[in-house]
C-alpha cells in the first residue's frame, strides 16, 4: 500500500515539477507576479511529494518487501541494516530517485534561503529547475519505475554482491549527487542570465556559493569512492581511471574551473561570458556523467544494467539541456556587458590560465574516456584507454597548474608587478629545490618522484609565504593578532584548499614512489619481513557473519619491542552466491600504510597466500582532500556569501518591470 | 567576426551528440558482434603462457565437445573483479569451461591476482600488446564470448557478468548450445 502511494507520489511530484516550469514563464508573458510567485509554493510541493515517494521505496527495502521487482532484485533479507537502506540507491532505478531527491532539496534550499533575489529571476531559475525535475522525474516513470510489482511475489531477494557491501561505497552517492545536481543551480542561474541578458556582479554573488557547495560535496564524493575501491578492491591501489570514476571526475574539473573563475567575475566584474559557460558545461558533465554510467554508449562497469530505450531518453534530455543551453548562450553571451580589462600578468590573468588547464583536463579526459567510441566510429578499429594514457596526458597538464597555484595568489588584481614579487618566488623556488634535493638524496628516487615532491614543497610554502606576508604586515603583536582573526573566512579557505592539494601531491606522489609490495605463501608461525615491521602469522580461526563464513587470519605486527598492533584480514565465503571474497586489513597510520590480503588456502600444505603492501604516507592523500573539503567549507561560511542573499531588499521592489 | 566564437561550444556539442547517437542507433546492443565475428569460428591465434597456468590453445577449444566461454580480463580493470566471483561461480557451481584471455597487462600482478582470489579459468593466454583482442574485436574489458560445442563464437557479453546475466543471459543461452546439434 506505501508502495503504491510512493508511486502514486511520484506521478503526482510529475505534474507539479511540470507546473513549476510552466507557471513562471506564463507568469513573465502575462506580468503577472502571482504566477511568478506559484514557483516557490511548486518547489516546496515537489520536495514533499519526491521525500515521501523516497521514503516508501527505502521503507520496502528496510521491510524487505520481496513482491516489489527492484527490492527482489537488489536486496537480501539477511543484509545488514544499513546496507538495506543504503541498497535503495544501489541500483539504477534507486540512484535516479536519489537524484530527484538531491534536486527537490536544492529547489527548496535555493526557495527558502533566497527570498531576497528578485522575484523575476528567482522563479526563472526555479523553472528551470522544474524542467530539469520534470525530465528526470518523467525518465524514472516512463523508464525506470522504481515501484513496480512482482507476480508472484519471490520469497528471498537475490541482491548482494558482497564488493558492493562497504560503507564507503554505499554512502558515497549521496554526496556525489549532493555535487552533481548542486550544479543545477549554477546551471539554472546562468540560463537565467542569458534570457535576462544580464549578469552583474550582484547576480554572481548569489552563484558563488553554489559552486562552492557542489564543488565540496564533489570532492567528498570521489574521495569516498576513491577510499572505498581503497579499502575493498584490495590491491592497493586509489585511482584507476575507470569511466565511472572519471564521470565524476569531469564535473569536479570543470566545477574547479567555474569556482576559480566566478572569483574573478565577482571580484572584477569580467570573464561572466566565461563563467557562464563553465555553469552549463559544469552540469552537462553531470548529465554526462549519468548518461555514460547508464546508457550503455560505454559498456563498462559498476553493477547496473543498460538498457538502449533509456540511453535515448538521456540523450534526449542531453540534447535539451546542454544543446538548448549552448544555443542560448551563442546567441545571447555576446549581449552580455563586457567587463572590465587587466594585463595578462595579475590575478586575473593567471586565473584565466588555470581555468584553460582545468577545462584542457576535463576535454582530455572525456577524451580518454570516449575515444574507444571515436576510434570505432572512425576506423574499424576497437580499442580500449587504460591509466597509461591518463597519467602520461593528465599529469604534464597538471605541473604549470600547481606551478602557478604556488605564487598567483600573491599577484595583484588588474596589474600585477612582476618585479615585486619576483624576489620571493625565486627564494621559494629556491628553498623547495634544496628540500627535495635532500629528501631524494636520502632515499633516491626518480625524476617523477623529485618533480612530485617539489611540486608538493612548492605549493606549500607559496602559500604559506602569501598567508604569514598578509598577518606580518601588522607591525605589533595585537596589529597580527587582529589581522589572524579578521582574515576573511574565504581567503582561509583558499590557503586550506591549496595547502591540501599540496599534501595530496605529496602522498599520492610518495605513496606510488616508494610502494612495497610482497607476495608469499605462508603458514602458521612464518614471518615477513617489510621495512623493518616484523609480521607474524599467528592463527588462523573460523569465523560467521549474517551472510558469510570466513577464515580470519592473525597477524601480529611489530614495529619494534614496544610497538605492537594486530591486523585481521579474512578471507569469506558466501554461500548464497558461492563467492569468495578478500578482506583486507589495513593498518593505517600517519606516515604509512600496511595492507594486508589473505588469499585462497592450499588444502594440501595449509598454506595461505598472502599479499603485503607497504605505502608510505598513503593517508596524506586522505587529509589533503580533508583540507580541500574543509577550505570549501570554510569560504561557505564566509560572511559575504549570506550578505549576497540578504542585503536585497531595495532590489525587491525592481523586480518585475 | 568575434561573435561566431560563441558558436564554437554548441558545435563541439554536436559533432559530440552525432557520435554518441551513432554509438546508440548503430550498435543499438553493443553486446551484438560486428556481424563479421557471429557465428564465425573462433580465430585462429597464438598466444604467450602466463606464469604456471594452462596455456590457452586453438587445439584446446576445438577439441572440447561442449559450450565454452571465453573471458577478456586485466588486473588492472575494475569490474574484472567484481565479475571474477561469477566467473568462479559459474566454474564451480555450473562446471563451465571458462577460458581467459589477459589483456594489456602487468603480469606479475595477473598471476597475483588468480594466486589471491582463485583461478577460474581452465586454461589462460597472454595478450601484451592487444593485437588479439582487436582480431577479436573486443572493445574493452571484460567482454566474454560464449562458444558452441564447435568452437564457433555464438554470443558476446560485454562489461561484467553479473548474477543476473548468469541468470538471464549466460545459462540460457550455453543450455541452448547443449541442445542444439
Amino acid at each position: 500500500m506505501l508502495v503504491e502511494l510512493g508511486h502514486f507520489c511520484l506521478a503526482l511530484a510529475l505534474s507539479v515539477s511540470i507546473l513549476q516550469f510552466v507557471l513562471p514563464i506564463i507568469g513573465i508573458k502575462l506580468k503577472s507576479t502571482r504566477a511568478l510567485a506559484t514557483s516557490t509554493y511548486s518547489s516546496y510541493l515537489f520536495f514533499c511529494l519526491v521525500s515521501f515517494s523516497f521514503i516508501s521505496l527505502m521503507w520496502a527495502y528496510i521491510s524487505s518487501d520481496f513482491s516489489v521487482a527492484l527490492v527482489a532484485q537488489n536486496s537480501h533479507s539477511l543484509k545488514p541494516l544499513i546496507y538495506k537502506v543504503t541498497g535503495v540507491w544501489g541500483n539504477h532505478e534507486g540512484s535516479l530517485m536519489l537524484w530527484i531527491l538531491v534536486l527537490s532539496l536544492y529547489s527548496l534550499a535555493l526557495s527558502i534561503i533566497g527570498k531576497n533575489i528578485p522575484l523575476k529571476i528567482k522563479s526563472i531559475v526555479l523553472s528551470v529547475q522544474g524542467l530539469i525535475a520534470s525530465a528526470f522525474t518523467g525518465f524514472i516513470l516512463f523508464t525506470s519505475n522504481p515501484f513496480l510489482r512482482l507476480l508472484p511475489p519471490k520469497l528471498e531477494g537475490e541482491g548482494f554482491n558482497p564488493i558492493l557491501q562497504d560503507i564507503g561505497l554505499a554512502i558515497h552517492p549521496p554526496f556525489l549527487y549532493l555535487g552533481y545536481v548542486g550544479l543545477s543551480i549554477t546551471f539554472s542561474f546562468s540560463i537565467a542570465a542569458l534570457i535576462l541578458k544580464q549578469a552583474d556582479s550582484i547576480w554572481i554573488k548569489w552563484v558563488r556559493p553554489w559552486a562552492m557547495l557542489s564543488w565540496t560535496f564533489l570532492t567528498i564524493g570521489i574521495a569516498l569512492g576513491s577510499w572505498w575501491a581503497y579499502r575493498e578492491l584490495g590491491w592497493g591501489g586509489w585511482w584507476f581511471w575507470d569511466p565511472v570514476e572519471n564521470a565524476s571526475f569531469m564535473p569536479w574539473l570543470a566545477a574547479t574551473a567555474l569556482l576559480h573563475s566566478s572569483i574573478v567575475a565577482e571580484k572584477r566584474n569580467t570573464l561572466k561570458a566565461w563563467t557562464i559557460l563553465l555553469a552549463l558545461i559544469a552540469f552537462s558533465f553531470s548529465l554526462l556523467g549519468t548518461f555514460i554510467v547508464r546508457s550503455g554508449v560505454l559498456v563498462s562497469v559498476h553493477a547496473f544494467a543498460s538498457d538502449p530505450s533509456r540511453g535515448i531518453y538521456i540523450l534526449l534530455m542531453l540534447i535539451l539541456f546542454t544543446g538548448g543551453s549552448l544555443a542560448l548562450f551563442a546567441k545571447n553571451a555576446p549581449k552580455l556587458k563586457s567587463g572590465n580589462m587587466f594585463s595578462p600578468i595579475s590575478r586575473e590573468g593567471a586565473i584565466v590560465i588555470n581555468n584553460i588547464i582545468f577545462s584542457a583536463a576535463a576535454a582530455t579526459v572525456l577524451l580518454g574516456t570516449l575515444y574507444p567510441i571515436f576510434i570505432d566510429a572512425l576506423t574499424t578499429n576497437k580499442v580500449s584507454v587504460g591509466p597509461p594514457y591518463f597519467e602520461s596526458v593528465f599529469i604534464p597538464l597538471m605541473v604549470p597548474a600547481i606551478l602557478l597555484c604556488g605564487f598567483s595568489p600573491m599577484l595583484t588584481w588588474k596589474r600585477a608587478v612582476f618585479d615585486n614579487i619576483y624576489e620571493r618566488i625565486i627564494f621559494i623556488f629556491i628553498v623547495s629545490i634544496l628540500i627535495t634535493s635532500f629528501l631524494i638524496y636520502i632515499r633516491n628516487g626518480s625524476a617523477m618522484t623529485f618533480l612530485g615532491i617539489f611540486l608538493s614543497i612548492w605549493l606549500f610554502l607559496g602559500t604559506i609565504y602569501d598567508f604569514f606576508e598578509r598577518i606580518l604586515r601588522g607591525k605589533s603583536f595585537n596589529e597580527v593578532a587582529k589581522r589572524i582573526v579578521s582574515y576573511p573566512r574565504s581567503a582561509y579557505g583558499m590557503s586550506f584548499a591549496h595547502i591540501g592539494v599540496s599534501i595530496f601531491i605529496l602522498g599520492a606522489t610518495m605513496s606510488t614512489a616508494y610502494k612495497t609490495e610482497i607476495e608469499t605463501s605462508v603458514q602458521i608461525g612464518d614471518k615477513i619481513i617489510v621495512e623493518n615491521k616484523e609480521l607474524i602469522f599467528e592463527s588462523i580461526k573460523q569465523n560467521q557473519g549474517p551472510n558469510w563464513l570466513a577464515d580470519v587470519a592473525t597477524f601480529r605486527i611489530s614495529h619494534n619491542e614496544s610497538d605492537i598492533s594486530f591486523l585481521y584480514p579474512e578471507r569469506r565465503f558466501y554461500p548464497a552466491s558461492q563467492i569468495n571474497t578478500s578482506e583486507p586489513a589495513i593498518l593505517s597510520r600517519l606516515f604509512y600504510d600496511l595492507y594486508i590480503v589473505l588469499g585462497e588456502k592450499d588444502i594440501k600444505n595449509k598454506n595461505f597466500a598472502v599479499r603485503v603492501y607497504y605505502s608510505p604516507l598513503l593517508n596524506f592523500i586522505w587529509i589533503g582532500i580533508a583540507f580541500m573539503a574543509f577550505g570549501g567549507i570554510l569560504s561557505l561560511s564566509d560572511k559575504k556569501h549570506r550578505v549576497s542573499y540578504k542585503t536585497l531588499r531595495k532590489n525587491r521592489n525592481l523586480s518585475i518591470k | 567576426m568575434k561573435k561566431y566564437y560563441y558558436y564554437i561550444p554548441l558545435i563541439t556539442f554536436i559533432l559530440l551528440i552525432l557520435f554518441f547517437s551513432r554509438q546508440l542507433f548503430l550498435n543499438k546492443d553493443p553486446s551484438h558482434l560486428p556481424s563479421v565475428m557471429l557465428d564465425e569460428s573462433f580465430p585462429k591465434l597464438e598466444f604467450n603462457q602466463l606464469a604456471k597456468y594452462n596455456l590457452l590453445t586453438i587445439e584446446d577449444i576445438f577439441s572440447y565437445d561442449k559450450p565454452s566461454l571465453v573471458n577478456v580480463w586485466a588486473s588492472w580493470c575494475v569490474p574484472c573483479k567484481i565479475e571474477h566471483a561469477n566467473l568462479m561461480l559459474l566454474k564451480n557451481k555450473h562446471s563451465i569451461r571458462i577460458y581467459g584471455i589477459n589483456y594489456k597487462d602487468n603480469l606479475k600482478k595477473a598471476d597475483e591476482i588468480l594466486n589471491l582470489d582463485g583461478n577460474p579459468f581452465y586454461s589462460i593466454g597472454v595478450d601484451s600488446s592487444g593485437r588479439i583482442a582487436i582480431n577479436l574485436g573486443v572493445y574493452g574489458v571484460p567482454e566474454t564470448f560464449i562458444l558452441d560445442r564447435n568452437g564457433k563464437i555464438r554470443y558476446r557479453h560485454v562489461g561484467p557478468i553479473l548474477e543476473y546475466d548468469i541468470r538471464e543471459t549466460i545459462l540460457p543461452i550455453l543450455t541452448k548450445l547443449e541442445q542444439d546439434d
